[in-house]
Order: C-alpha cells, then sequence, then structure tokens
C-alpha cells in the first residue's frame, strides 16, 4: 500500500518537477531520491506483515510477499536509474515525462503483486501497459520506435479485451470478483469458469510474452528506445509475472481445476521455451538476441506459475531480481556502444576491462551458472517443478533449453575476450563504474547466499 | 580446518594474481602450488591419524538445507594430492616460459585448482555441483584464451558438452533432494535413501551422462581430442591430468553408492561403452600423425579402462581404479610436459617432422620413453599394478569383458611404440637439428615424474593403503 501510494505521488510530482527544472541532470536525481523514498516506504511495512497478511478496503493484500517483491522491483528500478538514467536525456526533451511514466508503471506493478480482487488485477496490468505504450514511441523522430509503439498499443489493448472478458466470465461462475472467494475447485467444473480460466491465462500469457503469444516482443523491443527496452523487458515482465502468480496460484490452484490449465500451461511453457532459444540463437543483434533472451527467459518463469508450491514463490522473487539485474546490466553495457551487433563487443575486454568483465558476470547469470543470481534463480524454478511431480519432462526440456541458451550469451563472451577488435564506446563516468559494481556485487552475493533475499520470505 | 585451507588457497592466490605484474603472477603460483603440495601431505598424515579432523561443516543456506560440508577419505585426499602435485608440476615446467598476460593466466589457473578441489572435497550435493562448475569456467576461459588457431569453436563445444551434462545432473540432485526425509543435500542422507528400483533406472541415466561427458567415455567423447590439441599444453596437462579423473570420482562418490541398484543393473551396457571406447581410441590413436591428439586418443582409451572396472564392482576392480587414478594423472602430465617441451623447441606437433631428438637431446629421450613404458602399464612402473588390479576385476565380473579390454594393452603398445620411434629416433631433420635438450625447471619437473613412477611402481602398498580408507 505505501508502495503504491508513494510511486503514484512520485509520478504527479516528477511531471511537475519536468516542467519546471530546466535542469535535465537535477530531474534525475529527483528521480532517484523518489525511488529511494518508495523503497523505505515499501519496507516500512515490513514489520506489519510479519505475523501474517491482511487485506485492506477488500482489494489489495499486503502480505510478506507483496513487500517483498515491491522491493525487488523497486530495487531494480533504483539499479536501472543509476546505470541508465543518463540515457533518458538522449532520448528526447520531456525527460520528466519519461521518468514520471516510469513511476506510474512502478504504481501498476505494486498493485499487481498485492490485488485481492480482479477489479484491482484489471487495474494493475492497464496501469502497467499504457505507460509502456507512450514509452515505446518516445523517440518521435524514429519510424521504428512509432511502428513499435502501434504495434504494442493495438496488441495490448486486444489482449486486455480478452483478459476483461475472462474475468466477466469468472465473475459469472463465481459471483465474487474477491479472488480468494472465487472457489472453483469443484468438480465438475463450471464451463464458463474454464472459458475464463483459458481467457485469462492467454492475456496473461501475452503481457508476460510467452510463445504463441509473443509475435509483439522483438519488434517491440527492438524498436523502443533501448533505455525503455531494458525497464520492459526485466521490472514490467517480472511485474507481469507476478500478477500471473497471484491469480493462478491463489484463485485457481487446488481442486479439479488445475489439471486443466497445468496441461495448457505446460505445452505454452514448453513452446516459449524451445522457440525463445533457437530464435534467440540466430539473431545478429544483441539488441535482438536479449529480445528472444527474455521470451526464453519468461519460459523459465513460468515454471513458477504452473508449480503451486514453496519454492515457487521464493523462486520468481529471485528470478525476478536475477533476471532484472543482469539484463538491466547487459543493457546499460549496450547503451555505451555504438554497435549493437555482437561484433560491435569484439575486443572489448581490451578496451574497457571494468565492462566487460561486468557482462561476463551478467550474461552468467542470464545462463544460470553457478555463484551468480541467476543459478539459484534457475534451481528454484526447476525444484518447484520437480517437487510438482508431473513436470519432469518439462524440466528435462528446460534445462535443454538452458544449454542452448549458452551459446548466444557466450558469443557476446566470445566477442569481448578473444577477437580482436576495436569497439567504439562513449566515455564512462566514475559513477557509472560505481553503479555496476554494485551489481556485480548484488549478482555474485545473491549467487552465494540467496537466503539474503528469499530469507525474508 | 586443512581441507578449507586446501580450496582457500589456490583460491586466494588466485583473485591476488590479477592484480600483479611482472614475474609477480608466476612467482606466487609456485608459491601456492608449493603450499598446496604441502597442505596435501598434511591431509594425508592427518587422515592416517584422525581422520575426523578433517572434516568442516557450516551452514550455507539453511531454507534447502544445503551446507558447506567438506571431507576427506582416501579418494578425496589422493585426488587433492595429485591435484597439487599436478599444478605443481605444470608451474615448474612453464616457470621460464614467456606467457602473454601472466596475471590472468595463472590467476585463472589457480582459480580452477580451487574449483577441482573443491568437487573432490565436496560432501554437499548442492556445493558439489557448484564447485563442478566452478572448476570449468577458468577452464573455458584458459583455453579460448591461450589455445591454438580453432580454439574458440573447440573450447566452446567442450563447455556446451559438459554444461549439459552437469544440468541433467542438477535435475538428478534436485530430484534425491526432495526424495531425502530431512529435505538435505548432505552425503549421508543421499547414500541412505531407499530409491525404487523404477527411479534408479532412470536417475542412472542423468548422472552418468554428466559424468561420461567429463571423463569422457564414448560415445560422448568427441569434444575431447579436439580439447586437447587445441588447449595450450599446461591447460591440456590439467585437464588429461585431473579434471576427467572428477568425472570417475562422481562415479565413485556418488552414483555407485546413491543409486546401487541402478548402477547393477546399468552395469553391462556402461562396460561395452567403455570398452567400446578403449578399442575405438586405440585404433584411431595408431593412424594419429599428431602427437597431442594421439595422446587424447590414448587417454581416452585408458580412461575407458578405468570407468569399466569401476563397474565391474568388486573390490579389486575399485582398488586398482583409484591407484590408477593417481598413477595415470602423473603419467600423462609427465607426457604432455614433454610434448609442451617438443613444441617449444620446434614449434611443431606433427610427428613426422619429427625424429632424431635421441641424438640431440638424450635426458628428453630418456624421459619420454620411461614415462611412455610406464604408460602403457611395464611391471615394476607405477601403471602396472593399477592395470592388473583392474584386469583381474574385470575378469571375476566376466572374462570376455576383460579379453576385449585386454585388447587396449596390445594396441596401447603398438601407438606408444610407434610414437617413441618416430620422434625420437630416425633421422633428424633441419628442424630437429635445432632442438637443445632439457633445461633445468623442466628436468626438475620430469625427475620428479619419474621418481614417483619408479617409487609407486616398486612399493605401491602406501598409496593402496591410502585409498582403501573409506568415509
Amino acid at each position: 500500500m505505501n508502495a503504491l501510494i508513494s510511486t503514484a505521488l512520485s509520478g504527479v510530482v516528477l511531471m511537475f518537477v519536468g516542467l519546471f527544472v530546466r535542469n535535465k541532470q537535477h530531474i534525475k536525481f529527483y528521480a532517484i531520491a523518489a525511488i529511494i523514498i518508495s523503497f523505505i516506504a515499501n519496507l516500512a511495512l515490513y514489520p506489519t506483515v510479519q505475523l501474517g497478511s491482511y487485506i485492506q478496503f477488500g482489494m489489495i493484500e499486503v502480505s510478506k510477499f507483496s513487500v517483498l517483491f515491491n522491493a525487488v522491483a523497486l530495487g531494480a528500478t533504483l539499479i536501472y536509474f543509476l546505470l541508465s538514467g543518463k540515457e533518458f536525456e538522449k532520448v528526447g526533451e520531456h525527460v520528466g515525462d519519461y521518468f514520471a511514466l516510469i513511476f506510474f508503471i512502478l504504481a501498476g506493478i505494486t498493485l499487481a503483486s498485492s490485488f485481492s480482487n480482479l477489479l484491482m488485477l484489471f487495474l494493475a496490468i492497464e496501469i502497467m501497459s499504457i505507460p509502456q505504450y507512450v514509452l515505446a514511441g518516445a523517440d518521435r523522430k524514429s519510424l521504428k520506435s512509432n511502428e513499435a509503439s502501434l504495434k504494442y498499443f493495438l496488441m495490448g489493448a486486444f489482449s486486455t479485451g480478452i483478459l476483461l472478458m475472462g474475468i466477466t466470465l469468472i465473475y459469472g461462475a463465481a459471483g465474487t470478483f474477491n479472488i480468494a472467494e472465487l472457489g472453483l475447485g469443484a468438480d465438475p467444473v463450471h464451463p464458463l469458469a474454464l472459458c475464463g480460466i483459458i481467457l485469462m491465462a492467454f492475456a496473461l500469457a501475452f503481457k508476460v510474452s510467452a510463445v504463441p503469444f509473443h509475435f509483439w516482443t522483438p519488434d517491440v523491443y527492438d524498436g523502443s528506445p533501448t533505455v525503455f527496452t531494458s525497464f520492459m523487458a526485466t521490472v514490467v515482465k517480472a511485474g507481469g509475472f507476478v500478477a500471473f502468480l497471484r491469480m493462478f496460484h491463489v484463485a485457481f490452484a487446488g481442486g479439479a481445476v488445475s489439471h486443466h490449465w497445468t496441461l495448457i500451461l505446460s505445452i505454452i511453457t514448453a513452446a516459449t521455451l524451445i522457440l525463445g532459444n533457437f530464435s534467440a540463437v540466430f539473431q545478429q543483434s544483441v539488441k535482438r538476441m536479449l529480445a528472444y533472451s527474455s521470451i526464453a527467459q519468461a519460459g523459465f518463469m513460468l515454471f513458477a506459475v504452473i508449480a503451486v508450491n514453496q519454492f515457487a514463490t521464493q523462486g520468481i522473487i529471485l528470478y525476478a531480481a536475477a533476471y532484472s539485474l543482469a539484463t538491466i546490466g547487459v543493457f546499460a553495457v549496450l547503451m555505451k556502444l555504438k554497435d549493437y551487433t555482437f561484433e560491435g563487443f569484439n575486443g572489448l575486454a581490451r578496451k574497457q576491462p571494468l565492462l566487460a568483465l561486468a557482462t561476463t558476470i551478467f550474461l552468467f547469470s542470464l545462463a544460470g551458472i553457478p555463484v551468480t543470481a541467476g543459478f539459484f534463480a534457475k534451481y528454484f524454478v526447476l525444484s518447484a517443478a520437480i517437487q510438482h511431480g508431473h513436470l519432469l519432462w518439462l524440466v528435462i526440456v528446460g534445462v535443454l533449453c538452458a544449454a542452448i541458451s549458452v551459446y548466444y550469451y557466450f558469443r557476446v563472451i566470445m566477442a569481448m575476450y578473444f577477437k580482436q577488435g576495436d569497439p567504439e564506446v562513449e566515455p564512462i563516468s566514475g559513477g557509472f563504474r560505481a553503479a555496476l559494481v554494485l551489481t556485480i556485487i548484488l549478482v555474485l552475493v545473491l549467487g552465494l547466499c540467496p537466503s539474503l533475499l528469499i530469507g525474508w520470505l | 580446518m586443512l581441507t578449507v585451507l586446501l580450496i582457500l588457497i589456490p583460491f586466494i592466490a588466485g583473485l591476488i594474481a590479477f592484480g600483479l605484474k611482472g614475474s609477480g603472477p608466476k612467482v606466487l603460483g609456485m608459491i601456492a602450488s608449493l603450499a598446496s603440495v604441502a597442505t596435501a601431505i598434511g591431509t594425508v598424515c592427518t587422515l592416517h591419524a584422525d581422520p575426523k579432523k578433517l572434516s568442516f561443516v557450516t551452514n550455507w543456506i539453511p531454507q534447502l538445507g544445503s551446507q558447506f560440508r567438506v571431507g576427506l577419505d582416501g579418494m578425496g585426499t589422493m585426488l587433492c594430492l595429485l591435484t597439487a602435485i599436478a599444478f605443481l608440476l605444470v608451474f615448474i615446467t612453464i616457470y621460464n616460459r614467456d606467457i602473454e598476460r601472466p596475471n590472468s593466466f595463472y590467476g585463472l589457473m589457480l582459480l580452477s585448482q580451487a574449483g577441482l578441489v573443491g568437487v573432490f572435497t565436496a560432501f554437499d550435493a548442492l556445493q558439489f555441483y557448484v564447485f563442478w562448475e566452478l572448476a570449468l569456467i577458468p577452464v573455458y576461459f584458459l583455453c579460448s584464451m591461450w589455445g591454438g588457431e580453432k580454439r574458440i569453436p573447440v573450447t566452446f563445444k567442450f563447455f556446451v558438452y559438459t554444461f549439459l551434462g552437469s544440468l541433467l545432473m542438477l535435475v538428478g540432485i534436485i530430484y534425491l533432494y526432495f526424495q531425502t526425509p530431512d529435505h538435505s543435500f548432505s552425503w549421508t542422507s543421499f547414500t541412505s535413501l531407499q530409491l525404487s528400483m523404477g527411479d534408479q533406472k532412470w536417475l542412472f541415466w542423468l548422472f552418468f551422462v554428466a559424468f561420461a561427458i567429463k571423463m569422457p567415455v564414448f560415445p560422448f567423447h568427441t569434444w575431447q581430442p579436439d580439447t586437447y590439441e587445441q588447449s595450450p599444453t599446461p591447460v591440456t596437462m590439467i585437464l588429461s591430468g585431473v579434471m576427467v579423473k572428477m568425472g570417475l570420482f562422481g562415479v565413485l562418490r556418488w552414483l555407485v553408492p546413491v543409486l546401487p541398484e541402478g548402477a547393477a543393473m546399468w552395469t553391462d551396457v556402461a562396460i561395452v561403452l567403455s570398452i567400446i571406447g578403449i578399442i575405438y581410441a586405440s585404433c584411431i590413436a595408431m593412424v594419429q600423425s599428431d602427437l597431442k591428439r594421439l595422446i587424447a586418443y590414448s587417454s581416452i582409451a585408458h580412461i575407458g579402462l578405468m570407468s569399466a572396472a569401476i563397474f565391474a564392482h568388486n573390490e579389486q576392480g575399485t582398488q586398482g581404479v583409484l591407484l590408477q587414478m593417481f598413477n595415470h594423472g602423473i603419467n600423462i602430465i609427465g607426457l604432455w610436459i614433454i610434448v609442451e617441451v617438443i613444441q617449444n623447441r620446434l614449434g611443431v606437433k606433427n610427428m613426422d617432422q619429427m625424429g632424431g631428438i635421441a641424438r640431440k637431446a638424450p635426458r628428453m629421450a630418456i624421459f619420454l620413453v620411461i614415462i611412455s613404458l610406464a604408460n602403457i602399464g611395464l611391471p615394476l612402473t607405477n601403471g602396472f599394478i593399477g592395470e592388473f588390479l583392474m584386469f583381474s576385476g574385470l575378469f571375476q565380473y566376466n572374462h570376455w569383458f576383460m579379453a576385449f579390454a585386454g585388447l587396449g594393452i596390445i594396441l596401447a603398445a603398438v601407438y606408444t611404440l610407434n610414437m617413441i620411434q618416430k620422434v625420437i629416433f630416425g633421422e633428424g631433420n633441419t628442424l630437429t637439428d635445432t632442438t637443445t635438450d632439457l633445461q633445468p625447471g623442466e628436468t626438475v619437473a620430469l625427475s620428479l615424474v619419474v621418481i614417483m613412477i619408479f617409487v609407486l611402481g616398486v612399493y605401491p602398498q602406501p598409496m593402496l593403503d591410502l585409498v582403501s580408507k573409506v568415509f
């Protein structure tokens, strides 16, 4: 609740800051201050939920999970501001507005992690999506950016309609919007409810770019200004997943109904893993590769949605943190380069050893190699699926795909370390270096001691 | 505490080495490897006096029930000793070589040593997995940065192969974790599991593939000759001398004790694969003209025999394997040292371009002959007793298997003698006339190898006593 209020207010404040503050540099500092305040305000709730969760106004459930997830999302955004805040100025004139939109998205995410009512779910998804359509088209002079925005908007609006349809059908079956009281588990499952669940699954799968609802992802991520792609592909995607997970774990788990959607989601997961990984292999641009890698990683996060257990909830938080930190880091380095192809990284290790080391560690994390956060993230979601008991085939598909993912992540490492070249790199400031080192430390600490994060749950 | 020290010495030295300049890294590497050898000898003494002192447990991830749990039994101690000696030999040999970016080279070498020791001392499955991967990463960078022309694709293939194998193993580990009553990763909980036959049947493959890729056993071996050929020779020494032992170690420590019925069920398949590997690799070795590839294939053959003997499931076979793990490590490192010297002097590795080295470099020729003969297991050398025990173990299990595996010995003699003849005897040419004999550092390293060959060949009892101490 605190996080929701503080992020929404910060958004409004930043919009006005953009009007009155001429110096763009200063706007960034206001944004950083606002995110730190939101972070602290969110953590201030933690003592109140230690004994158990509670529901406010019949709409929002404040729980350890929601507080922790908000902390991860806000923390990742803080890192994102520190690493890439400077890039906002390059996109266009309205820097204050961009920051404000990011805060509105965050408000949507905090809602997504704590909704206890289907209406709130719908609001959360919409608040997350609409600012994204604007951000995707922020570079008004670029045709690709315009295309991305329009494409995203049309497809997104369509999927929102499907989500609403799903909610309506479920309301028709259950007679309530309260997700804890839907009671759909009874056998035989109400046909309206079943249709509703399937429609909701499809709409949410669209939001998290799961196959076969992923077609917008590569174009939108590629066309949007890179600095916003970095945010959309990480924190926002994690927000989409947390809504997905809450919906299915709280409302649709247990009873006969879960058999129906487990199979559908398993197939979606397998398709996401296979298609995401295989397509990423064939990309020539690192930015596009990261777009497909985000689809592939979504496949792993879907494990947590399907497997309803303790490992899954811990896993989604760890995965959100690990994946967001690593991807934000790689994007931050990518934006410092002139050439976004794999060849653009040739010889980076000689020229900028710190950038190369940081990228390597982030890519290790994405590939799930031990002692980085990504390993335990994968570990937890795989454990969740294995504990589920009937998903071993999916786990095997998952690890085979993880091996494939090494191929495209390591292409960047090979280019940086083993190939000759003279990449054009923008000047690197001391602050950027410090933020990069901080991110590396976070990735390694989570990789050594994941209990520092999940111990809070 | 000594056990933790074994991991920490190379780890910390490795991190420091990255920051050093000039001759700093190689001096540090030498000091660290000497300290490791001393510590390893310390663990051998402690194992005889008070084995409990070698265990160390502390909490790691309490939510998962995973602990940082290290310990040493006879097998672990022997492998740690081998690791320490191997790195010392490598560092002595390359002490006078000019290596590009020595700080990264020595740093990565020492880190890989830390990873290897971590694998050999782990008694917690998750920790075992983590070290298993960690040992691989520095080696990946070493091979890709200092290797031959085709190093990048070749090393990458090696990495993906092993990574895939280890992911399958991870699935197996997680599955077993959920079967343990106390949800723990400790070795004791894993080994006391009572798994159904149906489970063991498929779990076996998750683990076996990971270990078979590492060893490598036919048909998972295709990464190995290319990688050995393209890697810089100091790294090849570590790969073939120590890293392949990770696979054998994995089978002995984790696969057979945890899944005994699964291992018993698939014994014949595993042995047949191993024996195919022996014969296949030996045949290819016979027609190789590339010195590095020849030794690579001979290594597949030797490892194949060891893996076959493990699956014979009897006392003698296992004893032989344990002994041979150490001896094979020493011998193959000795051979690689000589290859390294030849490459350093001549700049080629094709045997057709060599010849007549005996006249120009008699000391090197003598060492090559002794080590090659030890490698094919001539009596009175260290290779003999291990092979003898393995063959007798295999014979007890099934004499047909032993007969086919025995072909490997004959073939080994063929390609090894052929190699000796081509490399050191015969007419010299303009290239080989420029050869100079061994330098002091190389002589020291090779002398150490030869001393171990004869001591362990004539009196293997101390080593047998060491490896027979079980946890």
